[in-house]
């Protein structure tokens, strides 16, 4: 069992150690915070990438012992519950009585308070938009010891600032949503093979129309014209009411039980099993109908599938460009491929390379990532010409006049940041003087300095 | 995940008592938790199905049990009253039965998980601190479970859970006030299910090793340390067969087999 002192991000890369490490029991029993003292962070299940979750040399507040419901109205499908819950356990507790979160991310190991501090997206996002559209409050305690009711009408500036406000803006205790009516726990999916990258944008594109929940898998390691070669994956609830609601086969679950030699991750197997991975789909359209465990959380079946990349870590990267429908979309795509390129270059091969478009629905976050455009996120081995090679890739995005996602990110330079970010000027003055975080001393605070 | 547990208390030692179940909603289970709060009772708590389940919930602090309440009746409970109150006082345990008795009519079964974790090493200079932690510990649970233990006997048996430790099976220099007070209490409930099971009642005490819990927040982890959710399957699983003790998990109970029969001379010498 894992010490709970032991908080790191989930690419183990930049490494922090916390000066103190507090477990939160109960939500009334918050500690005096003050200025004077260490700088807090509150840290959830440390799913994100970098360091937005991680707090050198400062105190972090463990949040998931607050997991209890408050208030569930099962009829109108509301539901009010501390701020640790994970979203795998309220699916548990949800999904029997015919309710889905709104919006969910790749693994169903993110707390609530996670979710609102990156104001998470999902595969739905041009459905629905990001989480913080479907949170109809929250309560956030700051460290002058006021604990706030925040809600799209109450408090509207810290409503805004704390969506997307990757934990500083204080502690959010509870969060209330409103969750999403299904009739079947079962999702029929489509996989449609693309042969480059320009079709796997295309045919993208057409299955934003008819389908809830797109994402296209590409494969970076081609040369030539296959490059971005991918699968397109797409589903919807199947709206049948005779399928159980209640079935649960648990698939088999791997674990991988300690941090892999860094050689194991390497371009030659990243390769082989991008090819065994887009050469395993023989058909050019397969349907099937799958549990939603699978379809949403197909990496959740490998615990601590992140010490594959050794102690060494990985570095993610998710970037969006903007870019309405069609002219948009192919200009984001093409700028994308100069990307890729010069990460190939670096030799940075990549076996979690998505690509995905993003809708209009603006979010009520102040410092909110998504935009409609564009968005691809990859994964790599750390190293320093990777680290290289992704300055170059951000000059690319800031020229395309997008942007970096925060929770993914472990290096981008505070003068990226801020040019991608204009709106953090504004953010900041509601940022709470006794938090920080080692991502926002890199970027922001620190700016040139070491964290 | 919910468990069904089956309990034969309507079948015991031909005592009729009528059972006005629609008064209760159509609660299979009526529990008592004294320590509604510890982490354990409440992962027992959650691992119940709560759609047949109606709660009793016993604890000091009115907030924190008001909390684990409204939890459980969002997870379908039919119903979780609440008492607040500091088990050292007496008088309380009495008042406990009563309540327990307005609002559930016969518990079907009752959790004893209270209890606090003392520093030792101040323990160690203030007699009144050590005896503060073995009321709480030690008395108010006996007190406690041999009171529920005689009114379940006159109203058609049930079971009792009582948290006990490892820490009970044998003295150690860095935990001996906690250890004596789960010793007593392992002992002292052993005797009282084995006298009053014929009538019905089955006591199980249940001696964890290390579970990740607040209790012991600021200690490391080791690969015995287990789950408060698994602590809880266990128990469910062991009032279905009625045994009356438990360790979990199960190796302690060869471990601590052989840690008793270490002499004494060399076992002091160990710094554990």
């Amino acid at each position: 069992m894992t010490n709970p002192s032991d908080v790191p991000s989930w690419g183990n890369y930049p490494k922090a150690e916390p000066r103190e490490v507090k477990t939160l029991v109960w939500r009334q029993d918050q500690p005096t915070w003050s200025v004077a003292d260490a700088p807090v962070l509150a840290y959830g299940m440390g799913r994100s990438y970098g360091d937005v979750c991680l707090n050198n040399d400062g105190t972090i507040l463990r949040t998931e012992l607050l997991d209890h419901i408050l208030f569930y109205d099962h009829q109108r499908g509301i539901i009010r519950v501390e701020a640790g819950m994970s979203i795998g356990a309220l699916l548990e507790l949800i999904v029997p009585r015919g309710w889905f979160v709104p919006v969910t991310p790749g693994t169903q190991f993110v707390t609530l308070g996670g979710a609102v501090a990156n104001d998470i997206h999902g595969k739905n996002h041009h459905r629905v938009g990001t989480f913080g559209r479907h949170v109809r409050a929250f309560e956030l305690v700051r460290s002058d010891g006021s604990a706030t009711l925040c809600t799209p009408l109450d408090n509207t500036d810290l409503f805004a600032a704390t969506i997307g406000g990757l934990g500083l803006t204080g502690l959010i205790t509870w969060v209330e949503i409103q969750l999403l009516p299904i009739t079947s726990r079962y999702i029929k999916s489509e996989s449609v093979k693309a042969r480059t990258l320009e079709e796997s944008i295309e045919i993208t594109q057409e299955s934003d129309a008819n389908w809830d929940y797109t994402v296209t898998w590409i494969d970076v390691t081609q040369t030539g014209r296959g490059l971005g070669k991918g699968i397109v994956q797409r589903g919807n609830f199947h709206d049948q009411h005779d399928m159980s609601l209640l079935e649960h086969t648990r698939g088999v679950t791997l674990s991988v039980p300690t941090i892999m030699p860094s050689w194991l991750l390497n371009n030659q197997s990243i390769i082989l099993f991008n090819a065994a991975y887009y050469g395993k789909q023989r058909r050019r359209v397969v349907q099937r109908t799958v549990d939603y465990q699978p379809f949403f959380y197909p990496l959740d079946a490998i615990h601590h599938w992140n010490r594959l990349y050794g102690k060494r870590g990985m570095l993610q990267y998710q970037c969006m460009m903007p870019g309405g429908v069609d002219e948009g979309v192919h200009r984001g795509g093409r700028a994308l491929l100069r990307m890729l390129k010069i990460l190939q270059n670096a030799g940075a091969a990549s076996f979690l390379a998505v690509i995905k478009l993003f809708g209009d629905l603006p979010s009520p976050g102040m410092m909110s990532f998504p935009r409609q455009g564009i968005t691809l996120s990859l994964d790599m081995p750390y190293s320093e010409r990777i680290l290289r090679a992704l300055s170059k890739c951000d000059a690319i995005v800031l020229e395309e006049g997008g942007r970096i996602y925060p929770a993914k990110d472990a290096r981008m330079s505070a003068s990226t940041f801020r040019a991608m970010y204009p709106e953090a000027e504004k953010f900041q003055a509601f940022i709470d003087p006794a938090f920080s975080s080692s991502f926002w001393r890199r970027v922001w605070t620190n700016e040139g300095k070491q964290p | 995940m919910s468990t069904t547990i089956e309990t034969e208390s309507e079948h015991a030692a031909g005592v009729s008592i009528s059972r006005p179940e629609l008064d209760l909603g159509g609660a299979r289970h009526r529990v008592v938790i004294v320590g509604a709060t510890s982490a354990i009772a409440q992962a027992w708590a959650r691992s119940l199905d709560n759609s047949r389940t109606k709660y009793l919930l016993i604890a000091r602090n009115e907030e924190h049990v008001k909390t684990v309440a409204a939890d459980l009746l969002a997870r379908g409970a039919l119903g979780a009253d609440i008492m607040v109150v500091d088990v050292r006082a007496r008088d309380s345990h009495a008042e406990m039965v009563r309540v327990a008795q307005n609002v559930l009519i016969s518990p079907t079964i009752v959790m004893i998980a209270h209890g606090v974790l003392p520093d030792q090493a101040e323990l160690d200079t203030d007699v009144d601190a050590t005896l503060d932690s073995f009321l709480t510990n030690a008395v108010s649970v006996i007190s406690i479970t041999q009171r529920f233990t005689l009114f379940m006997a006159e109203h058609g048996g049930g079971s009792i859970v009582v948290l006990s430790s490892v820490a009970g099976e044998r003295s150690r220099k860095s935990i001996y006030a906690y250890g004596a007070a789960k010793s007593a209490i392992s002992h002292f409930c052993a005797g009282l299910g084995a006298r009053w099971e014929d009538k019905g009642v089955h006591v199980l005490v249940v001696k964890p090793g290390p579970v990740d819990t607040p209790m012991i927040a600021h200690r490391p982890r080791s690969f015995t340390t287990t789950t408060a959710a698994y602590v809880a399957k266990r128990i469910n699983a062991a009032i279905k067969s009625k045994t009356t003790t438990i360790y979990v998990p199960w190796f302690w109970r060869y471990i601590m087999a052989t840690i008793r029969v270490v002499p004494q001379k060399i076992f002091r010498k160990i710094n554990i």
